[in-house]
């Protein structure tokens, strides 16, 4: 093989060129980029789907697909969502920018992490296929509920080893990222002095290899169940469709933290940049992370109230689940913190992060109330579920990724994004979205149940709301690819610092990064290991 | 298209007066005393959050507003405080506290079922629910109106708007008594469903081959609306249920009515119809019970449900009793019909599928054949 | 000479992009296998074989770098760290196994025989009345399985007892567990001789296991009728013992490929990470083992 000769030149700084630079590659960064730029790809694709489901509920009545479609399309939307557009973005960041942030020469195991990366359209290859199956894509949505889901045609065995494809991505980047950060901070980088994001990464990866296994392990068992003649989730076996719940959801609540956390180390990265000030209560949040990731897997029923848990099951995950808010709202409370006497000024990306700091606790706070066991009993399986997870995930972990984005621009570009469009993108962003989402509040509280095609009349007028806030919002994301391009082809020069009250180490070497960064371990000073 | 346009304008136009209009934008009280708890359990976080967040947002604004780097203002350099990180910590921990103790003993009493005076048990079915009033031997298969189900179809040129009760109007409502204490349990027969009447305080998951149960004690007489609350396949949006709560004197009058309409139906394996007579009869089965996966023309759905227009086993003579036992029996996906429909029901659709759609073979099946086609192997 | 200050990074490589196109392929084959599909044989073979190139070109350009030298200490934690989280995925992958056959045993058997939810659990008054809770399970609530597929389950004359064939399997794993700390040892001695016979002797008592394993499988079906179709028993019987029997094999294999490597003197007594991974690998696949031993077999 050709790498033991390779081996021997370390004489950098030469870029791979070509299809090379990008299949074979084991650079962060570029690792990282394609991260991005894929998770961005499948954010369209994904809210495309969203947009047929927005036109089809813009009125009562069937117009445009019909029931069985629509339902595929809830289900697609979400899973291309969540494992391709929300999770690989946030993967991406953590390429590009836990090498830099603990002064480290790329991730620990480069190969596995672009094999990680390139699983993911291969993967989505699968999935999206089974759109064009007869029979049509899987549509029992994103959930994966038995028996419903065995009754999916040729698009199931796609749909499974789909998912197992995707967690099989999942674990190697997490496992990677955990190394990295264990092994690859620079002399002088102590756990305590880590940049927050990376914090958050490292426990949110944790959750990943903790929890991904254990969907596979379901799914698995959904696919014997269909084809090998288990009962795991028959009772006329003496098996419980239920049970598959269970394990879902002790995956599923743990993934739904995956997307936030790293959106919180975002958030705690970029507040204190644009407030001039050092982040309030470093240690609190690290502690506070670390315990929602905890309770993280004691709240998982908190999705099955209505299943007919015993009542003491019901208590303590309702318990469990109300004792999330006390360290979320330290999170919350450390930011306001931080703001207070600051010297702030608002650039894009500290807007996204206000932004993200009130809608993502406004969804909090409907999180909160779905958990109240007996008031879950009406607000389950309702728009009101729909809206408090679209704060938390769009509202939320999208925003801070845009925020990061435009935060990170400079630094991976060389560039200065266009300041005037980014706020543009940001007020249409931030007012669109919530005449998308507000209203579902009221729909959920007034009956409207989630995954229907088609609804009574009583609901009309939200949903043409919500609909057009959802168009509104989609065309304003075509700004944020236009500014996106704009700033990879010119613009101002970035300097290595590209913002003033930025900290850590990312901003000490020059923008755009260089292809290798500290291949040798950098010398840190007090200066640099400020949070 | 120009519909969808003058919508947009009149919708941005009526934006602001929305809040006024008499749409529902919260939670309602309900019918009974434990949905009229949840509700107000439900106002009081709603109330708590509101507050906090008032708070939380408000030192934010203060702020952004008055702690500008355009404002001259020089940053702080302070970073943590332990007292106030406390204070933060302990606060929230009441609060919750505070919601966590009601909730708790409303959640216990939900769950007493004991001492029911009534016992229903709702099974779901794909895409229908059946109700056995267990102390009556009375049984109720309830499925989405007729109304509804030809104007839900794509292009079926109907204004859902101009539809009463749309898509919340089945074809045999139930009946309930008020102030008593019935006891509702919830099963399944393929998938799973939920059972939810918003008025009812409550909606359980109907899982097949498990018993849920719940209870509710209706305090007024009334219409409740509700539907199944769990994704149950393409016609998860299209199985409403319809709960009639009448005095206890009414309730036990129904019963018996139903009970001797039961019977009249039982006893139909005689009836001698007419060729027009089937054909309407069935398509009024065709349509509360086929449609949904045949579809209104018959043309099925490619690769999931089959196409009955041009079908051998609609057309060909050959196939006359398998096409009786597969309606009556079911296969695979495709229910069982041979327990709630009669046998003249069964003989009209299966008259009308071997008529309609182009498939005019002439064939007229009797009730007779149908109560013959039960026996045979 | 690569410095041993610099943390090696590889440069491009292709066997990442190799590996994800033969696990596609490999999936893709599966898929078109459960779908019937015309050629998915082909496909799935393919997808095979891709598989086995890739390891063995992937770990084969590992290993020269590693003979040749790249790697310092801080590349060989970070393997190791890899390993070591690795190994846990797997015992969470295991869990959700567990977590079936423990949920069917304390929670769903005993509530579709009417326990449960504060004793007035109506699943066996009203649908399953004839249902006795017991395990193993062998007559089903419904042995028509109208609610699954409708084909009737397969009862079975009895259970494998825990102390026949398993009592010695569990022996043989155990066995195994010290045959290859004894190699070990070896191995930080420098003695190769017994390095190799120890190695040796793990392997064959690996695929011993998996023979009797596979002679467990046989007697099971033919004999006693139990097939995953046999309800809850025999499927959580099936999975976790299918699951584990897959490991062993793919540990043993690796256990193979380490003692030719040592054969072929790849391993130094300071230096041998691969060895130790696999090690550990086998530690883990006996420990899953022990808890199928007491939870599958025994109680
Ligand atoms: C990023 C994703 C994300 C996040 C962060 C959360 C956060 C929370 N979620 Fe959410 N949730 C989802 C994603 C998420 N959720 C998704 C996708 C679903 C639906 C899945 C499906 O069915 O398809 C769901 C569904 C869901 C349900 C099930 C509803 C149902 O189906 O009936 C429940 C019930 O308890 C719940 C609760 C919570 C709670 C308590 C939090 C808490 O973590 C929130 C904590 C935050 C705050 C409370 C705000 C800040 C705190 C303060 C300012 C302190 C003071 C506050 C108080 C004392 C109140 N969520
Ligand atoms: C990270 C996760 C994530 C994100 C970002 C989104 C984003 C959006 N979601 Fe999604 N959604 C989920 C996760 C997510 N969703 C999940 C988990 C479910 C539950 C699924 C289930 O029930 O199984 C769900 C379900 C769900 C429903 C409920 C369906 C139902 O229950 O019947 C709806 C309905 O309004 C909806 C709408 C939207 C919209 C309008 C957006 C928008 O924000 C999308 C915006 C993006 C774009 C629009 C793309 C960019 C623009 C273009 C492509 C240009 C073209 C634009 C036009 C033509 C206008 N989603
Ligand atoms: C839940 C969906 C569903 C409903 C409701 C339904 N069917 Fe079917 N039907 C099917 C499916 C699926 C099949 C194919 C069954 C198979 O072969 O596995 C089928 C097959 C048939 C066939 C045989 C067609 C052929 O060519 O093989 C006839 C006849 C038929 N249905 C009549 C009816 C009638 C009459 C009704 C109403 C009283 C009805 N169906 C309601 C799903 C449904
Ligand atoms: Cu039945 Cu949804
Ligand atoms: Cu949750």
């Amino acid at each position: 093989m050709s790498t033991l000769t390779q081996a021997n030149d370390h004489d950098h700084d030469h870029k791979p060129t070509g299809l090379k630079r990008w299949f074979f590659s084991t650079n962060h960064k570029d690792i990282g980029t394609l991260y991005l730029i894929f998770a961005l790809t499948m954010f369209f694709v994904g809210g495309s789907m969203a947009m047929i489901i927005r036109a089809e509920l813009f009125q009562p009545g069937l117009q445009f697909v019909d029931p069985q479609f629509y339902n595929s399309m809830v289900t697609v939307h979400a899973l291309i969502m969540i494992f391709g557009a929300v999770m690989p973005a946030g993967v991406g960041l953590a390429n590009w920018m836990i090498p830099l942030m603990i002064g480290a020469p790329d991730m620990a195991l480069p190969r596995m992490n672009n094999m990680s990366f390139w699983i993911l359209p291969f993967a989505f290859a699968l999935l999206i296929s089974t759109l064009f199956m007869e029979g049509g894509g899987p549509a029992g949505g994103w959930t994966m509920y038995p028996p419903l889901v065995l009754q999916t045609g040729a698009a199931f065995p796609f749909l499974i080893l789909a998912v197992h494809f995707l967690g099989i991505s999942s674990i190697m980047g997490a496992i990677n990222i955990i190394v990295t950060v264990f092994n690859m901070r620079a002399p002088g980088m102590t756990l305590m002095k880590m940049p927050l994001f990376v914090w958050t990464w490292v426990i949110t990866s944790f959750l990943l290899v903790a929890s991904l296994p254990v969907l596979a392990g379901g799914v698995t068992m959904l696919l014997t169940d269909k084809y090998f003649g288990t009962s795991f989730f028959n009772a006329a076996g003496g098996g419980d469709p239920v049970l598959f719940q269970h394990i879902f959801w002790f995956f599923g609540h743990p993934e739904v933290y995956i997307l936030a956390l790293p959106a919180f180390g975002i958030v705690s990265q970029i507040i204190p940049a644009f407030a001039r000030k050092p982040l309030f209560g470093y240690a609190s949040m690290v502690y506070a992370t670390a315990s929602i990731a905890i309770l993280s897997f004691f709240v998982w029923a908190h999705h099955m109230f209505t299943v007919g848990l015993p009542v003491k099951g019901e208590l303590f995950f309702m318990y469990a689940t109300m004792l999330i808010a006390v360290p979320t709202g330290v999170k919350v409370f450390n930011w306001m913190a931080t703001m207070w006497k600051g010297s702030m000024t608002f650039e894009t990306p500290m807007l996204f992060s206000i932004a993200f700091v009130i809608l993502f606790t406004i969804g909090g706070f409907s999180g909160l109330m779905l958990g109240i066991t007996p008031v879950d009993f009406q607000y389950h399986d309702t728009y009101f579920v729909v809206a408090h997870f679209h704060y938390v995930l769009l509202t939320g972990a999208v925003f801070a990724l845009m925020g990061a984005v435009y935060y990170w621009l400079p630094k991976w570009t060389g560039y200065m994004y266009d300041e005037k469009l980014g706020q543009i993108h940001f007020w249409l962003s931030t007012i669109t979205a919530n005449i998308l989402f507000f209203p579902q509040h009221f729909l959920g509280l007034a009956g409207m149940p989630r995954r229907i095609p088609d609804y009574n009349v009583q609901f009309a007028d939200f949903n043409m709301i919500s609909s057009i806030g959802g168009f509104a919002y989609g065309i304003s994301q075509l700004l944020f690819v236009y500014i996106v391009i704009k700033c990879v082809l010119g613009g101002k020069k970035a300097k290595a610092l590209s913002w003033e009250g930025a900290k850590g180490l990312e901003w000490t070497v020059p923008s755009p990064a260089p292809h290798h960064t500290f291949e040798t371990p950098p010398k840190l000073t007090k200066a640099m290991l400020e949070h | 298209m120009k519909s969808i346009f003058q919508k947009i304008i009149v919708g941005l136009v009526l934006l602001p007066f929305t809040a006024l209009a008499d749409w529902g934008l919260n939670l309602t009280r309900g019918a009974t005393t434990i949905s009229n708890e949840i509700y107000d359990l439900h106002m009081l976080s709603l109330w708590i959050v509101t507050i906090i967040g008032i708070v939380v947002f408000g030192i934010m604004f203060w702020s952004i507003f008055h702690h500008r780097k355009s404002k001259g203002v020089k940053p702080a350099t302070f970073s943590h405080s332990t007292t106030v990180e406390v204070i933060w910590t302990i606060i929230p921990l009441a609060i919750i506290i505070s919601l966590a103790v009601p909730a708790t003993s409303l959640l216990i009493k939900m769950h007493d079922t004991s001492e029911a005076q009534i016992t229903l048990k709702a099974t779901g079915y794909q895409w229908k629910w059946k109700y056995d009033y267990l102390d009556e031997d009375l049984t109720i298969y309830s499925a989405l109106d007729e109304k509804s189900s030809e104007a839900s179809q794509r292009d079926s040129g109907i204004n859902p708007m101009e539809v009463d009760n749309y898509l919340l109007d089945v074809d045999n409502l139930i009946v309930l008594p008020i102030n008593t204490k019935i006891r509702i349990l919830t099963t399944a027969n393929d998938v799973i469903h939920a059972w939810w009447v918003p008025a009812l305080g409550w909606k359980r998951d109907a899982i097949p081959g498990f018993i849920n149960d719940n209870w509710a004690v209706i305090e007024k007489p009334g219409i409740y609306r509700g539907q199944c609350a769990e994704i149950c396949g393409k016609g998860h949006g299209y199985m409403p249920i319809v709960v009639k709560a009448v005095p206890m004197d009414e309730y036990k009058i129904w019963v018996a009515e139903m009970k001797a309409e039961q019977e009249a139906k039982k006893n139909t394996s005689g009836m001698v119809l007419t060729m027009e007579e089937l054909m309407t009869k069935g398509e009024t089965v065709y349509k509360a019970q086929c449609l949904m996966c045949h579809q209104a023309n018959g043309q099925g759905l490619k690769g999931a449900f089959p196409a009955l227009a041009g079908s051998p086993m609609a057309t060909e003579p050959a196939q006359r009793l398998g096409h009786i036992k597969q309606i009556l029996n079911g296969k695979g996906i495709m229910p069982a019909y041979g327990e709630q429909l009669s046998d003249v029901e069964i003989a009209a659709v299966t008259t009308y599928e071997r008529n309609a759609w182009g498939n005019d073979t002439g064939d007229i099946v009797q009730a007779k054949e149908v109560a013959e086609a039960r026996t045979k192997k | 000479m690569a410095s041993k200050d610099l943390y090696y990074v590889p440069h491009g490589s292709k066997w990442p992009i190799v590996g994800t196109l033969s696990v596609f392929t490999f999936f893709l084959g599966s898929a078109m296998l459960f779908n019937h599909s015309s050629g998915a044989k082909y496909v799935f073979v393919v997808g095979i074989a891709a598989l086995v190139y890739m390891f063995i070109g992937w770990f084969s350009d590992v290993i020269s770098e590693s003979r040749a030298g790249n790697y310092n200490k801080q590349v060989d934690v970070s393997f190791r760290m890899g390993m070591g989280w690795f190994i846990l995925s797997e015992v969470m992958f295991f869990a959700a196994f567990f977590g079936a056959l423990f949920y069917a045993r304390m929670f769903s058997i005993p509530w579709l025989n009417g326990e449960g939810l504060g004793g007035v659990n109506g699943t066996h008054e009203f649908l399953w009345s004839s249902f006795e809770a017991v395990w193993p399970t062998n007559v089903m609530p419904d042995p028509s399985n109208a609610l699954g597929g409708g084909k009737a389950f397969q009862e079975f004359t009895e259970v494998i007892p825990a102390f026949g064939i398993p009592a010695i399997n569990t022996a043989i794993l155990l066995l195994s567990g010290v045959t290859v700390t004894i190699a070990h040892w070896a191995l930080k001695e420098a003695k190769r001789k017994a390095l190799i016979f120890w190695l040796f002797a793990t392997v064959a008592l690996g695929f011993f296991f998996v023979f009797l394993q596979a002679e467990e499988y046989i007697h099971a079906i033919t004999d006693l009728g139990i097939t995953p179709n046999s309800g809850i028993y025999g499927s959580t019987f099936y999975l976790l013992t299918g699951f584990h029997g897959f490991h062993v094999t793919m540990g043993a294999i690796m256990l193979a490929v380490i003692m030719f490597r040592s054969i072929n003197g790849h391993f130094s007594n300071k230096d041998h990470f691969a060895f130790e991974a696999v090690a550990w690998y086998w530690h883990f696949v006996d420990v899953v083992w022990l808890g199928l031993f007491i939870f599958v077999y025994w109680i």
